[in-house]
């Protein structure tokens, strides 16, 4: 298979409009005459169906909670990017979109990513508009902070709740829909398998969580918007209903995975704290701006904080990076906080965590200036771990937190298969091999408002769309498919829970397919995983019926498929021998122990077809050329 | 620690209910209360019972899924603090805890302590939007929006939907929900074209539904995870009353309660 990304050629900085002059457009009387299925309702999803919907299509949407508003980008803290440049310090959207390829390791689409920085502009207008309630200067502007060690200041926030505040934006567009009549809504059901007639993505399966019914629903193009595959960890910062099975499905049916080692681990989150620990709480990076993180010099050494003295003390990203110190890239980070873990150099109760120390800062400035620049997030941290902050150090430890790769798509958000169009955290996109801070939001609304409803437009504009109803024999298939896995899953009465499994899952992947990777070590993760997954289909226990809601069952569906993802991203990260943004190879590091990238045979998407349950998994490369931003090693020394 | 979890389970919505007395050995008090049931849950699953079925889903106080009654206070005994973020050493050894879901007319029940807020989704539905579509808008510097009104917004704008409020309520009312989105809205520029309508829209909903009244007892802003103030409340009863005198009502529709999940699916399984 050739891939082709359908970039324009031209000028980048006329990609996008030349793009979409190119575009066909749908009569405004035809628009009505065409449904679009809309999976997963976050920043991406509601934003295009609102937008869909606004336009005058047919839209159904889906997600798997009781309300759109439950999405996972509503815990986004830190803030959206945008090139607006009000603080008149050097920003424009060429320096956005310098920044974010370059944050990204030199591992993504230049022209993708250029349209990401124009789009950010038009995004802050319409949040605006609806209402998102942003932090004002006095005199009524817009306000802007720092960012991530970004040199201009081009972060716009809503306090602590930015995505909260983006995702009730979108969420209301969408509920104005809904009560217009172009979107009809479907919560509590979720996507189990994708219908493809004649080469063209034409409906979903779908089981409804209340009843148990099975359900297919038809559409012109169907758009997956479905977040990140984070929880394959199972323990993350995602959200516990966060799942890969809608992408995983798809991928199954033809559309190809792309990238899917390049995993994001954030440095600052609250440590686990017991085996019981369900998910992992971030602090925002913003804390790294007046923290210093250190740990003790001596191995074992047990004593409270507070009494270990400054030469007892090892400020260890200061050691070694002089020039950026604390302020080093979240890989950097992370890597660093678990080399000095192995060590048994770590603190709190289970050795994994470093301290992040405002002392110094207090002492600086004040009590009142840190409570001012960070009261929300000390509180939240002290909540759960009744500690104070402005007393005793921070206890943090990184975390798996976001995914850069997922479905490929090329400039029009299509993936492999016509008519299936993938928006936000679930496509392979404009991150590269690292995603910046406060750009995950700007991604998800740039392709949910400003690209899909051109997209998948010119896709219907272009394309027939022969009928399809349930007697189709893909579809009987599809559906009998979903049955029976169901079925399956009830029927096996085995000895062990779904979470146990899901927990030994997790710790794979983390152990070998985490900070850092070696090609023994991913060997090896892929054969256990290959036996946990046989294990998993003779001996779960999954209770109660498939008759009502049932919680276990839904949790089965979406570990079996974290079972096959986490095969991938081994087999991916064992592929890819060289180390960039967050897929460290230890084999391929600097003498100083950076990543080293391998620009001459590397430089490519790698875009995997699905094998077959027990096939080996099929690669396809996608090759990156570099016009306009000149790849170069990064150090931060 | 060892605790008593008195558990409120129910198969479905036609089923009677009951509460269950459910010795927890082994508490860490590290723990959040849904590690807790969860922890229970696995028990259960183990001795071949069904499990407790709750909502939950962020586990860190923001999307507003998760929610219960424990010892009649609605998410527990911390202030702005959500039953997945309330850890358990704010209770003692040997302790009882009654684990309820929302009771409310509105919130019909699903199962064991899921119920259905599409009420909320309704009320919203109706009126809690601005009515801009995708590429109006002008510059986002054109409309200067001074730092108090701002903070003012997003102070009410702090609403997670997660329905504590209406639970907590003698009277189970929604106002303060209700309340929270028309001042959110209504005291932003951008707000102001629709701020009539908005008012009596919401309002018109918020009574469809079968929640109660509001009678001015303030239970909600005192459990309310993220400390909604009072005063959106009187704040949309200021909207509404202004509105009243100004508008013709005539124009303002309202959207039937649905209790129903079934979609009458087309495939038979």
């Amino acid at each position: 298979m050739t891939l082709d990304a359908r970039i324009p050629s031209g000028p980048i900085e006329q990609a996008w409009d030349k793009a979409r002059f190119d575009m066909k457009l749908v009569n405004p009387a035809n628009k009505r005459k065409h449904t679009i299925l809309v999976v997963g309702s976050g920043l991406a999803g509601a934003s295009a169906a609102a937008s869909l919907g606004e336009l005058g299509y047919n839209v159904r949407c889906f997600c798997f909670q009781d309300s759109p508003r439950r999405a996972h980008s509503i815990a986004a803290q830190g803030g959206i990017n945008a090139a607006k440049n009000y603080q008149n310090d050097g920003d424009s959207i060429f320096r956005l979109f310098y920044d974010t390829v370059k944050g990204g390791d030199f591992r993504a689409r230049e022209a993708n990513v250029y349209r990401l920085a124009e789009n950010s502009l038009k995004i802050i207008d319409q949040c605006v508009a609806q209402g998102v309630p942003f932090a004002r200067e006095y005199g009524g502007m817009l306000t802007n902070r720092s960012f991530g060690g970004a040199q201009v200041s081009r972060t716009f926030y809503a306090r602590g709740q930015t995505g909260q505040q983006l995702l009730l934006g979108a969420y209301q567009a969408l509920e104005r829909q809904i009560h217009a009549g172009t979107v009809a809504m479907f919560p509590r059901t979720e996507m189990l398998d994708l219908i493809v007639v004649d080469g063209q993505a034409r409906g979903i399966v779908t089981r409804n969580l209340v009843t148990g019914e099975l359900d297919v629903h038809f559409g012109d193009a169907v758009l997956l918007a479905t977040g990140g595959y984070g929880n394959v960890y199972y323990l993350s910062t995602n959200a516990k209903g966060s799942n890969a099975t809608a992408i995983w499905r798809a991928h199954k049916r033809g559309a190809l995975f792309a990238n899917p080692c390049f995993t994001q681990i954030h440095p600052t989150c609250i440590p686990v704290s017991g085996d019981y620990q369900s998910k992992l709480t971030l602090m925002s990076e913003s804390l790294r701006n007046d923290g210093r993180i250190w740990v003790p010099k001596e191995k074992g050494d047990k004593r409270p904080p507070n009494q270990i003295p400054e030469d007892g003390r090892d400020y260890y990203l200061e050691r070694r990076y002089p020039s950026f110190g604390n302020l080093v890239p979240r890989d950097v980070a992370s890597r660093n906080a678990k080399a000095v873990c192995d060590e048994g150099r770590g603190v709190g109760e289970t050795g994994l965590g470093v301290y992040l120390d405002f002392s110094d800062a207090i002492a600086r400035l004040g009590e009142h200036v840190i409570r001012e620049r960070y009261g929300n997030l000390f509180d939240m941290y002290q909540r759960i771990t009744d500690e104070d902050p402005y007393k005793v150090p921070m206890r943090i430890y990184p975390a798996i937190h976001y995914t850069m790769g997922g479905l490929w798509v090329d400039y029009q958000l299509q993936s492999t298969i016509p008519g299936l169009f993938v928006a936000g955290e679930a496509n392979f996109s404009d991150h590269g091999a690292n995603r910046l801070g406060a750009s995950a939001l700007m991604q998800g609304l740039s392709d949910g408002y400003f690209i899909i409803p051109y997209t998948v437009g010119n896709y219907i504009a272009t394309h027939k769309f022969a009928k399809v109803d349930e007697t189709h024999s893909e579809v009987r298939a599809a559906v009998s498919c979903v049955q029976q896995s169901t079925d399956k899953l009830l029927s096996i009465n085995g000895k062990r829970t779904v979470d146990s499994f899901h927990r030994e899952l997790g710790k794979i992947v983390w152990d070998e397919c985490g900070m850092s990777r070696t090609a023994q070590g991913l060997e090896k993760a892929i054969g256990q995983v290959r036996a946990l997954r046989e294990n998993f289909w003779q001996n779960v226990n999954v209770p109660g019926s498939g008759d009502d809601l049932n919680q276990s069952l839904e949790k089965a569906g979406r570990v079996a498929d974290f079972f096959e993802l986490a095969e991938l991203m081994c087999i991916d990260a064992r592929e890819r021998n060289e180390s960039c943004g967050g897929h460290f190879r230890e084999e391929y590091q600097t003498p100083d122990g950076e990543a080293q990238r391998d620009d001459e045979h590397y430089s490519y998407v790698a875009a995997w077809g699905y094998g077959g349950p027990d096939g080996k998994p099929i690669l396809t490369k996608e090759p990156l050329e570099f016009h306009y931003v000149h790849p170069s090693q990064r150090s931060y020394k | 620690m060892k605790l008593t979890l008195k558990i409120w389970r129910q198969k479905g919505p036609n089923d009677k209910g009951k509460f269950v007395a459910y010795p927890v050995d082994n508490v860490n008090p590290e723990m959040s209360m849904l590690e807790c049931l969860d922890v229970l849950n696995e028990t259960l699953i183990e001795r071949g019972e069904e499990p407790v079925a709750f909502e939950h889903d962020c586990r860190e106080g923001i999307c507003g899924s998760c929610g219960f009654m424990i010892n009649g206070v609605a998410h527990g005994p911390e202030r702005a603090t959500t039953v997945c973020q309330l850890t358990m050493r704010h209770f003692k050894d040997g302790q009882e805890l009654a684990i309820e879901p929302w009771r409310a007319a509105a919130f019909p029940m699903v199962k064991d302590l899921v119920v259905d807020r599409r009420s909320f989704d309704r009320i919203i539905e109706a009126g809690g939007y601005i009515s801009v579509s995708t590429g109006n808008a002008p510059d986002g510097n054109t409309i200067p929006v001074g730092k108090e009104i701002a903070d003012r917004a997003m102070d009410a704008a702090a609403c997670i939907g997660c329905g504590a409020c209406v639970a907590a309520c003698p009277n189970a009312s929604a106002a303060l929900f209700t309340g929270a989105k028309i001042s959110h809205l209504g005291i932003l520029p951008q707000g102001k074209p629709e701020q009539d309508r908005r008012a009596l829209s919401m309002v018109a909903q918020m009574n469809t539904e079968p929640f109660g009244s509001c009678t001015n007892i303030g239970e909600c802003t005192g459990v309310c995870p993220k400390e909604i103030p009072l005063e959106v409340i009187a704040h949309m009863n200021r909207d509404f009353w202004q509105a009243s005198w100004k508008e013709r009502d005539d124009l303002v529709q309202t959207i039937a309660p649905v209790t129903s999940w079934s979609n009458g699916a087309k495939v038979k399984s």
